[in-house]
């Protein structure tokens, strides 16, 4: 039986739900406001809320003095690059799993998935040292490659559990009509699998863009991506909260962009699998 | 050619085994109908001749070629599945297409052949639609479009017919029979349903539990049934056993009586008992009646004027009895 909806209720409710989304919003919409600040006002106390002279200063000085793009180049390369490598590994990866999975396959994923249960900073030491040995600290190719392998756990549980969705006839049929195993996923199986493929992608864009422990620790420039970026304006001059502030917004205006356009597919992609 | 001839071949997951080592024969041209209840093995043994399921033993021959080893698409066989299994993502037309496509013909040549079979299914006039557009009748008939296209050896049919309803069966089942008369190519059917297993086949392979009860036409299974569960299996509705005095007398662990083999009277007869059921269905009337030998099912005309509660007299046509030994088997 459908609950019965009086209009007070309904008015609590949406009140109380917009409450909340403000409480969560509000970080990042103080963000935002202090971007526009000049730097006094940013640290002012009280705090001035919109009584300001609004101005594009900061954005100015941050996009001409500390190169912003460069990093933001940088960002777009490591998080896509590392994602769509995680989907060249993950796609047949989890093919195996979910159509041919032997007795072993459940602790293999579990095992899988626990390694992401250990602290990043526990193989630091032995990454940054591999990096150092091969020359390769700094380099897009080292932030691609590590950031691949942290989500790649993650890509894969994903994409299994959309395969999971698929009915092996329809890859057996591919089978029967003449289809190698590489027509199958190229043909049949991705084609059929792209709301799932598509949120995992865009999950794990958004997980690399906003990755800060790898990046800070292994790029100084050359590779270093919008975290970098960020992370340098709490100098050792000071902070400035007014430009840290426009940097930050620079930093995720472009995914949160990304996130609004394919909100539909992410959420849609997320659920996929829960009702069936 | 379409010949597929199985040596011993065997099935076992892990420890259990599905279809212990069998021989079977399919000549060119027959349409075969593998039947058996649920979980006798039947679709596993169409799946280790398509291929999708390796044997654990015993070798599969296909136009006299050892094809135990090869892979699905190198077997020359076409597969209709239960599920249908069509491409969701791709037009009726790109579905059709696929074989030939992951063959390699040539773009002419797959729109000639595309267009043709259209043409035999019906389905001209849907190419550029989805399988989701479709209503059940048509995406078996584009399953069967994608398997005809290739000039396959031979067909594979798993219960092709499960998913659809009562009328919409009986239709199609005319028309796959009638696409092997046009077509004379082998044909593998797999089913549960007796029904069709009788209307359609050249030869029925009878299953339980992975072993061959009996291979034979349908008309040889139904007058001459090898064992017990034959005789139960084949026919509708089932056929009466009865046990103890009545089977001594024939010199039988157990006797059979098809339903339609027994006379209903109101005055006299062998065996008196008394209606619980009759089902009206115009052409017949299926009478359920219980006697001291057991509730005896009989099936006689369709004018038949015998309610619940009347009393009965039922006569077995002597010649017409089937009789069998303490092993379930048919006693010549």
């Amino acid at each position: 039986m459908a609950r019965a909806v009086t209009p007070a209720r309904k008015t609590v409710n949406t009140a109380a739900a917009w409450i909340v989304a403000l409480i969560i919003f509000f970080p990042i919409l103080w963000t935002i406001l202090t971007s526009f600040k000049p730097e006094p006002v940013a640290v002012a106390s009280p705090p001035v809320f919109l009584n300001f002279d609004w101005s594009f200063d900061n954005y100015r000085t941050v996009i001409q003095q500390r190169g912003y793009g460069q990093f933001f180049w940088n960002s777009v390369v490591i998080a896509f690059g590392s994602t769509i490598l995680g989907m060249i590994i993950a796609i047949p990866a989890a093919w195996a799993m979910a159509f041919v999975h032997g007795p072993r396959t459940k602790d293999l994923l579990m095992w899988m998935l626990s390694t992401k249960m250990m602290p990043a900073a526990g193989v630091l030491v032995p990454i940054y040292l591999i990096a150092v040995y091969f020359k390769m600290l700094d380099t897009q190719i080292l932030l691609t490659v590590v950031l691949m392998l942290m989500n790649l756990p993650i890509i894969i549980w994903m994409l299994y559990t959309y395969f999971r969705e698929i009915p092996v006839d329809i890859l057996e049929a591919a089978r029967m009509d003449g289809a190698t195993l590489f027509n199958e996923i190229v043909y049949v199986l991705t084609p059929m699998a792209v709301p799932g493929i598509a949120s995992t992608l865009l999950l794990n864009v958004i997980l690399a863009w906003n990755e800060s422990f790898w990046t800070l620790n292994l790029t100084a420039f050359n590779a270093a991506p919008l975290t970098k970026f960020i992370a340098g304006f709490s100098s050792p001059q000071g902070l400035f909260y007014a430009k840290l502030s426009a940097a930050s917004v620079m930093a995720f205006l472009p995914i949160l962009i990304l996130g609004w356009f394919s909100q539909k597919q992410l959420v849609r992609g997320l659920t996929f699998g829960a009702v069936k | 050619m379409g010949k597929i001839s199985l040596q011993k071949v065997e099935k076992r997951f892990g420890d259990v085994s599905v279809i212990p080592p069998l021989d079977l024969e399919v000549e060119d041209g027959e349409f075969v109908v593998f039947v058996g209840p649920s979980g006798c093995g039947k679709s596993t043994l169409l799946r280790l001749i398509a291929g999708l399921e390796d044997t654990t033993s015993g070798k599969i021959f296909i136009d006299g070629a050892d094809a135990t080893q090869l892979a699905p698409a190198k077997r020359g066989l076409a597969m209709v599945f239960q599920s249908y299994a069509l491409y969701p993502h791709m037009t009726v037309r790109k579905n059709i297409a696929f074989p030939l496509k992951m063959a390699g013909v040539p773009q002419a040549e797959i729109e000639e052949k595309v267009d043709y079979a259209a043409r035999v299914l019906n389905l001209s006039n849907y190419l550029d639609r989805r399988p989701g557009q479709l209503s059940g009748g048509q995406r078996q008939r584009v399953a069967i479009g994608r398997a005809i296209v290739r000039s396959p050896s031979a067909f594979l049919f798993d219960e092709p017919l499960s998913n659809l309803d009562a009328a919409l069966r009986v239709n199609m089942r005319l028309e796959i029979t009638e696409l092997h008369q046009n077509l004379k190519t082998t044909m593998i059917y797999v089913t549960h349903d007796q029904v069709e297993a009788m209307t359609m086949a050249d030869k029925i392979v009878v299953l339980q539990a992975g072993v061959v009860e009996q291979v034979g036409s349908p008309l040889e299974l139904y007058h001459r049934p090898r064992n017990i569960f034959v005789a139960g299996f084949i026919g509708s509705p089932k056929m009466n056993f009865i046990e103890g005095a009545e089977a001594a007398k024939q010199d039988a662990k157990t006797i059979g009586i098809r339903p339609e083999h027994v006379t209903i009277s109101k005055d006299s007869g062998a065996w008196k008992g008394t209606v619980t059921v009759s089902e009206h269905l115009g052409s017949d009337t299926f009478l359920h009646v219980e006697t001291d030998l057991g509730l005896m099912t009989v099936r006689s005309g369709g004018d038949v004027d015998v309610h619940h509660g009347d009393t009965v007299w039922l006569t077995p046509e002597a010649d017409k009895l089937h009789r069998f030994d303490d092993k379930g088997l048919r006693i010549a």
